[in-house]
């Protein structure tokens, strides 16, 4: 089934061939660009093309590909570097060349590489849908294979040993081949038995995040702020450091240098907690902002589409993207592309209805064979001029449960992570608090609020401060200003660049617990009477044990 | 690929650089095409969009002259190329790649599509190399190392050009001096500036290629001549092995020229009248800096944006901020302290300052110095708002101590005139300011 280019508007294409379904996948052109079927209408289709359109001619020839567009899910994608189509960047390079030229296809998975496979079940045996028939080893993790559309039939024969994902890995009675791997339609969530209401906290082992707007597994992030306030350098801390099984990071459209930097730090650095190389739990996608805008609007679902089957098979998946509004963007580009009617700064009306769909697939999720996996998303976003206001902060902000809002002035004073600790806020609060609690500490609630407290007096005392001088404050005050100054340099300050770059809950709390320790017990001697002067002299030797 | 060139006779509209040619039988985007205009001349232009058999062109010289009877417009079957050699070392051109500089043309050794084509991230190396400007405050504190984008802001009014003419000639590489390109694109230039530009260029010889589009020239130039720019560094860096630095000045001019066109083709205006894909056009120049691994050669890339009403959050310095390794800002009070380079520390920032500074790439002390004059700078700043309040007689002796700091700092740290400063030199200032105030234990 074959048509011909009628006409070409930026990254969409008229096409005028006839059959096509919606969201269908269309090769275009002689250079077989990706693209999909955005609108169809009488005669002709639409077709948004997920590379560049440059060169392309009137009268080239399109093929439908008869599938919608999908990701390639099986053994071999943790620790790979994927596209926004998922072309796999590495194999493409050493084939390609260090430059990505157009229309080029290439499988994401390595069919021909040797995995080890250990059945779980025998020969004869009656599989239920979603059942684990068996595994490979894919570094640390075991890949699940289950029997995806087996309805309790039975195992005719099953391989044990080496094995490639281009040959079966076992057949049923009614002769179907057990495939190590399947395609996945990308804007399709993958199915699961149920939803579970959140309770857990995720340790992201930033200080600022753990202990005053903690977050949960299987909740949403958003993280807002204007340039240079260290969006891209505190995902990248959580993406190093937070407590999961494997880490989906999504470059989308941002820059290519960073990618390079975060590549190589993940090859070096060690996860605190299993030893083993960063890499090696990490799923990269990147499309930067030079790559296809097209490409870019694809590449958040390719990813999740990743995340979700890993979480199937009961891990604890962590999905951050940088940034998202680099995503809206492409869609706005699309959009009016297509010539429909604009919303508010020229982004299509359903900006935020694919926004809370998309975000929607996180969660904790009972999978289809009853194990317990969840997706947790964070979301940086870029709001043009640092303004708030702007329609995709404030989309995100209808569906996220946590929002850490990024300060330009606390980036100006090199406060990192810059997290303002007056606007943020978590909606997790009082459960991952409560986890914490019976986890770490029992004092960790009091803490809690005992620090939101003294940083709320503190900035009401500071403007007094900035008429009359520190000096002239009483001593009390003037003894709040100065544990606020430590819980801000010593505790909510964290630098990545060091061996703080990770605290874990433990560590957070004893630091906390010294300076407002002392700050209560300080408290209690400016009542004895004591001038603060006296006081802080005795701070001394406490505060030589709490860097203890 | 069509074997002869076709001609059209069948335009059916005109507006500004924009004309409508019908009943064209095959054209692709991005295609080069000629118009022969009724009076002899003939001008350049590219298919933007295609609907059927009507194809919308964008024409790049001045349209003044047009008609719809007689006008003939050529299908050449080509994308807009650079034609590229080793002989456009030290030469010097216009925004349309044609020598302006008395020479002759030069014969091309091959010819490259201008839009080039995005760096597999995978194969990207990471900048870690240092290159040395020259400037104290940007060597020190705001270091810029191979591969970077780093942009500097300006407002009108600031010496942006004197800077860029200083680091023109100044720029080099610590460890090897052979192979270091200036690529110079200048961007709607007045032609003051032009001669300014020559001048500095003339003492240089060679070490460099330029790019000058006028300000009188057609806007769509305007677009071409960074896109050349970068052509030309790409093929010097990755094909010939040379450290490029590509100085574009001024992307405002650039941002401008994007929004006339955007606006005559009836597209839908973003914030302040820009278009939405801003972004990505401003993205896809910008993120042609890099290196290779593996490779010899990068580029780097210095633009100057000269922020509108001085204002950071306004849409052409924010996007470059968004897309940038960093930035450098310059103050409108410093300039007025008669500081030269008047560049505000506070708000400027190299993302890739901490992999290209320390022992083996600068010194090894470095990173320990600029953290500290950073954060006595800083704290020296903000007690001047106090000063004004309480004044200086109401403040502790160690809050003068920063007062003056922060003072001596501007004038020896910050300003050094044109002379040039190597790395050593700048730390050996920062260490000795420290030293004199009796401040950090290095």
């Amino acid at each position: 089934m074959t048509g011909k280019i009628r006409g070409i508007s930026g990254p969409t294409v008229q096409v005028d061939l006839k059959g096509l379904k919606l969201y269908e996948r269309v090769y275009v052109g002689h250079a077989m660009l990706t693209g999909e079927v955005v609108r169809l209408e009488e005669n002709r289709a639409i077709v948004q093309v997920y590379e560049n359109t440059h060169g392309l001619g009137i009268g080239e020839p399109v093929k439908g590909a008869g599938t919608p567009l999908t990701v390639r899910l099986g053994a071999g994608i943790i620790s790979g570097m994927f596209d926004g189509l998922q072309r796999p960047l590495e194999r493409l390079k050493d084939e390609m060349g260090p430059f990505i030229s157009k229309g080029t296809e290439m499988s994401a998975l390595d069919d021909t590489r040797k995995w080890r496979f250990f059945p779980l079940r025998e020969k004869g045996a009656e599989i239920a849908p979603g059942e684990n028939i068996g595994f490979i080893e894919e570094g640390a993790f075991k890949h699940f294979i289950t029997g995806r559309n087996a309805s309790n039939k039975k195992l005719s024969s099953i391989v044990d040993g080496d094995i490639s994902l281009d040959q079966p890995f076992g057949e049923f009675d009614d002769g179907e081949e057990i495939m190590g791997c399947h395609e996945w339609p990308i804007r399709v969530p993958r199915p699961y038995r149920r939803k579970i209401s959140s309770s857990q906290a995720l340790v992201t082992g930033q200080r600022s995040i753990d202990f005053l707007f903690p977050f949960a597994r299987g909740g949403t992030a958003i993280l807002p702020g204007g340039f240079g306030t260290g969006k891209t350098v505190l995902e990248q801390s959580i993406a190093k450091f937070a407590d999961v099984d494997i880490v989906v990071y999504v470059g989308c459209g941002e820059r290519g240098n960073e990618m390079a930097e975060m590549i190589s730090e993940f090859q070096t650095l060690k996860d605190p907690r299993t030893g083993r190389q960063l890499m090696e739990r990490t799923i990269l996608v990147v499309n930067t902002s030079n790559m296809p805008v097209a490409a870019r609007e694809a590449s958040i679902y390719t990813a999740v589409s990743m995340a979700e089957y890993y979480r199937d098979m009961g891990y604890h998946v962590l999905f951050l993207a940088d940034s998202i509004s680099r995503w809206a963007e492409a869609l706005r580009e699309i959009s009016s592309s297509l010539e429909e009617m604009p919303a508010e700064e020229g982004y299509p009306t359903y900006l935020a209805s694919r926004l809370s769909g998309f975000i929607e697939r996180a969660g904790v999720v009972e999978t289809m064979n009853g194990a317990i996996g969840s997706l947790s998303m964070i979301l940086s976003v870029s709001p043009p001029g640092g303004d708030f206001t702007e329609p995709v902060t404030q989309a995100c902000l209808r569906t996220s449960g946590v929002f850490l809002m990024l300060d330009t002035s606390l980036a100006h004073r090199r406060h990192f992570p810059a997290i303002n600790w007056f606007q943020s806020y978590s909606l997790y609060a009082k459960d991952a608090i409560g986890y914490y609690r019976v986890q770490v500490s029992a004092e960790w609630e009091k803490l809690h609020y005992s620090c939101k407290e003294i940083l709320q007096k503190e900035e009401s005392l500071r403007e007094i401060a900035e008429i009359v001088g520190i000096e002239g404050l009483q001593d009390s005050d003037r003894l709040l200003m100065r544990t606020a100054e430590m819980i801000r340099s010593d505790f909510l300050s964290q630098n990545s660049y060091t061996g703080d770059a990770f605290s874990t809950p433990e560590k957070t709390c004893a630091i906390i617990k010294g300076i407002i320790g002392f700050h209560d017990y300080a408290v209690g001697k400016l009542k004895d009477g004591l001038t603060l002067e006296k006081v802080l002299r005795l701070e001394d030797p406490l505060k030589e044990q709490i860097v203890k | 690929m069509r074997l002869s060139e076709h001609r059209y006779r069948t335009i059916s509209s005109l507006a500004g650089s924009l004309l409508f040619v019908q009943r064209v039988f095959s054209a692709r985007i991005g295609e080069v095409i000629r118009v022969l205009s009724p009076d002899g001349r003939t001008m350049v232009g590219e298919v933007l969009r295609i609907e059927a058999e009507t194809i919308l062109v964008e024409v790049y010289g001045e349209t003044t002259g047009l008609d719809i009877e007689h006008t003939t417009v050529v299908f050449t079957d080509s994308v807009r190329k650079a034609p590229l050699s080793p002989e456009i070392i030290g030469r010097v051109f216009n925004g349309s790649f044609e020598p302006i500089d008395g020479a002759p043309m030069f014969i091309p050794e091959k010819q490259s599509p201008v839009t080039g084509f995005p760096i597999n991230p995978s194969a990207r190396a990471r900048p870690e190399e240092f290159i040395e400007t020259g400037f104290s405050v940007i060597d020190g504190l705001i270091t810029l190392v191979k591969g970077q984008k780093l942009p500097i802001f300006s407002c009108s009014g600031l010496p942006s050009k004197e800077i860029v003419a200083g680091i023109l000639t100044n720029a080099r590489l610590t460890e090897k001096e052979k192979g270091f390109i200036v690529v110079f694109a200048a961007l709607g230039l007045t032609f003051h500036e032009y001669s300014f530009y020559m001048k500095a260029l003339e003492e240089m010889k060679t070490g460099f290629v330029a790019f000058a589009n006028m300000a009188d020239k057609p806007v769509m130039e305007r677009l071409l001549t960074p896109r050349f720019a970068l052509t030309a560094a790409e093929y010097l860096a990755f094909e010939k092995g040379m450290d490029t630095l590509v100085i574009i000045t001024d992307m405002t001019n650039y941002c401008d020229a994007l929004r006339e066109i955007s606006t005559s083709r009836e597209e839908l205006p973003g914030r302040r009248g820009y278009p939405g894909y801003m972004y990505s056009d401003l993205a896809s120049l910008f993120e042609r800096a890099g290196r290779i691994g593996g490779m010899e050669g990068s580029v780097t890339m210095l633009p100057v944006v000269t922020m509108p009403e001085d204002d950071i959050t306004h849409p052409i310095p924010d996007l470059t901020g968004y897309i940038t390794e960093g930035q450098v800002v310059l103050s409108r009070e410093l300039h007025q302290k008669n500081i030269f380079p008047p560049v505000d520390v506070l708000p400027s920032l190299s993302r890739l300052m901490q992999k290209g500074i320390g022992a083996g790439r600068t010194r090894e002390d470095h990173r320990e110095i600029a953290n500290h004059l950073y954060k006595y700078y800083a704290r020296g700043r903000d007690l001047r708002r106090l000063e004004a309040i309480v004044g200086r007689d109401g403040m502790t002796k160690g809050d003068i101590l920063m007062l003056d700091f922060a003072d001596t700092f501007e004038s020896e740290f910050i300003n050094q005139g044109t002379l040039r400063r190597s790395i050593d030199e700048t730390l050996n200032t920062g260490l000795d300011l420290m030293k004199r105030f009796s401040l950090g234990q290095l």
